[in-house]
């Protein structure tokens, strides 16, 4: 029996992470203004409350000294959930993350263990400009010994933090700060996701829409407007970038003949990219047209409105794109 | 040039310690020898890659992990053999991850810079500079929270000094009192540079400005080094915080094994003056003939024991089998 109730994207996480720390006393948050303040998105209001200071942890402006302090509580014997305010911000934190964190198991042979969750935020379009706007998550999908999840929904936060909380390897989470507020079905009883395991938010047959995190909105939304000119679309998400389900991705590329991969990083060298080429080289011989990507555009994010707007993939580009391929002109 | 002790100098041993100060002068032999080896197996290209000896700053590491109890945490270097040693690592185990094989500390994943033994409480070291400061910090406050009575000890060379992360670990340990003391082994050299060029102001002045209890000691003399540690440690247990140890030492070889000719930034008058007269097993050994505690023939004995054990211990590992190729993409994940 499910009963359901609907949650917004920040509730979800925060119920996660309450529900995490109430079943493991190992487990703690550590980051700027994550207690009474509940951080800027006041994503963790109330926490503080149930958990006190001890658990939800308020540091200095210090990202790779708490970083840094979470490896090694996480090396002895805590469950540290780090709170890294802005995704731009993992610039800060790279030689914990990447030579640290991800590495400590491997080259100690596999004797030591790093369970340790990084939550951040990507996405743009908050005219934050180009140091608050940034989706980096492709930067730490690059590293051997990290993990990387990127939920969509409400539904998908909660289970799968549950999942990183749980996981004995450093996991580097990613919320949109533009779906804090989004809302959607959560059940009450307890779930996990697991790693690993792609959605399919909306079945079709004549195009698959690969997306991630806010993408999969902007890919429904097109999928929607497609469906009026007689097009199919397959969305699909991923949900976790590493380990990536390859498999779903490309039986649905098979199925449709055309795919678009859409995600809000930087398109050069990015996300975009890597799932191209697994569907590309997995459903080579079904495909009627090459693999398009698109990612955000490869400039620093803008200030203005305007022109911030037009350096993300939307549902009318999305539209335009799926249309093209389908040839539907 | 020669920096003698800078607060305190040590006094005469007890009587009653000739035993602990001969397994201190044995554990600084230890090291000595298998560094001594180490270079050997260099020269010899029997060792992949490259090693940063710690010969010279043996009475650092001894006279630190002496002071501490098993369970009690280290971080460590890239020049960290001595560290790893000191803290309990056995010979044969080290060489053989130096030699990159099987069985070695990490099976040959990790090599010289990143030998870790959570048997003896040795969390790694590490071949970002200064990129231990934080693990340490962190395992200090898991102390804090759950109440286990461990003190962590950081080690670093004086050139961390010039890395932010020790900076911001330090504001934070201090201001949440935890069980860490910060061991800054200033060898005056970062890598190929002096000190002087590098640093402006006071090493010490540095962890004070956090309200860091700080002490300075001659690094070459063990007994300073491990009483007054153990009195940090004691201080660090009953919940007082943080401390910050610099001890003034000396790098006998160069930056690493194949750093040869150093005459550009250091002379070979210099390093022969530490090498004669500063030099931290010498030193001990002087004291205790010097007090009549022991005979040069205890000692020798010690030095001939020493020897067979690094011995035996590199022959096990150049004779121990390399990884199996299907190992390489193992332990990537927990």
């Amino acid at each position: 029996m499910t009963s359901e109730r609907e949650l917004t994207f920040a509730e979800a996480i925060r119920e996660a992470l309450a529900e995490e720390m109430r079943r493991d006393p190992h487990v703690f948050i550590v980051g700027e203004d994550v207690a009474e303040a509940g951080t800027p998105f006041k994503v963790l209001s109330g926490l503080v409350e149930e958990f006190g200071k001890n658990r939800v942890v308020d540091t200095p402006i210090s990202e790779p000294g708490f970083s840094g302090m979470g490896v090694g509580a996480a090396m002895t014997g805590l469950r540290p959930v780090v709170d890294i305010m802005f995704g731009d911000f993992l610039t800060l934190v790279m030689d914990q993350v990447v030579n640290q964190a991800a590495k400590v198991h491997y080259m100690s042979g596999g004797k030591m263990k790093v369970p340790i969750v990084f939550r951040t935020t990507l996405g743009a379009t908050r005219r934050s400009a180009a140091q608050h706007s940034q989706s980096l998550h492709a930067w730490v999908s690059h590293i051997p010994g990290l993990k990387v999840a990127i939920p969509s929904t409400p539904y998908d936060a909660k289970g799968l933090l549950k999942t990183a909380i749980r996981d004995e390897n450093p996991v580097v989470f990613f919320e949109d700060k533009m779906m804090y507020k989004l809302t959607g079905p959560v059940p009450v009883e307890d779930y996990t996701i697991p790693f690993g395991v792609a959605d399919v938010k909306l079945v079709g047959e004549d195009i698959t829409l690969v997306a991630t995190s806010s993408m999969i909105h902007v890919a429904i939304s097109a999928a929607e407007k497609l469906k009026e000119i007689g097009v199919s679309a397959e969305v699909i998400d991923p949900r976790t970038t590493v380990p990536l389900d390859k498999q779903t991705m490309i039986e649905s590329a098979k199925k449709t003949s055309r795919a678009i991969v859409i995600d809000e990083g930087y398109e050069r060298y990015g996300v975009t990219a890597e799932i191209a080429s697994v569907i590309a080289d997995g459903a080579f011989y079904y495909l009627d047209a090459p693999v398009k990507r698109m990612g955000a555009m490869d400039v620093p994010i803008p200030f203005s409105p305007v022109l911030e707007d037009l350096t993300v993939p939307t549902e009318e580009t999305v539209f335009e794109m799926a249309k093209s391929l389908c040839r539907r002109n | 040039m020669t920096k003698k002790a800078e607060k305190y100098s040590s006094s005469e041993i007890e009587a009653t310690d000739v035993e602990h100060w001969l397994h201190v002068y044995q554990q600084m032999v230890k090291i000595r020898e298998f560094e001594e080896k180490v270079n050997e197996l260099y020269m010899k290209a029997l060792m992949p890659g490259l090693a940063h000896l710690y010969s010279g700053q043996e009475a650092v590491a001894v006279g630190v992990c002496e002071a501490l109890n098993q369970k009690d945490y280290i971080t460590s270097t890239h020049r960290g053999h001595g560290h790893c040693l000191a803290k309990g690592a056995s010979v044969d185990l080290m060489f053989a991850e130096l030699l990159g094989k099987e069985a070695g500390y990490c099976h040959g994943k990790g090599g010289s810079m990143h030998i870790a033994d959570q048997e003896s409480g040795n969390l790694g070291a590490n071949a970002i500079v200064g990129g231990s400061a934080g693990i340490a910090t962190g395992a200090a406050y898991t102390s804090k929270v759950l109440g286990t009575n461990q003190v962590t000890i950081c080690f670093f060379g004086e050139g961390a000094l010039g890395q932010g992360l020790l900076y911001e670990v330090m504001n934070m340990a201090s201001l949440w009192k935890l069980p860490v003391i910060y061991v800054c082994e200033n060898n005056m050299y970062n890598e190929y540079t002096h000190f002087n060029e590098t640093l402006a102001g006071e090493v010490a002045a540095r962890a004070k400005a956090f309200g860091i209890y700080t002490e300075v000691v001659d690094g070459q003399d063990v007994q300073v080094v491990y009483e007054t540690t153990k009195r940090l440690v004691e201080r660090a247990r009953r919940g007082e915080g943080p401390a910050f140890l610099e001890c003034r030492t000396y790098r006998f070889y160069g930056h690493h094994v194949g750093d040869i000719n150093r005459a550009y930034y250091r002379s070979k008058e210099e390093e022969q003056e530490w090498r004669m007269t500063r030099d931290p097993i010498n030193l001990l050994a002087d004291k205790l003939i010097g007090q009549n505690l022991t005979d040069q023939a205890v000692l020798d004995r010690i030095h001939s024991d020493v020897k067979s054990e690094v011995e035996n211990g590199v022959q096990f590992a150049l004779n121990a089998p390399f990884p199996d190729k299907s190992k390489v993409d193992q332990d990537v994940y927990a």
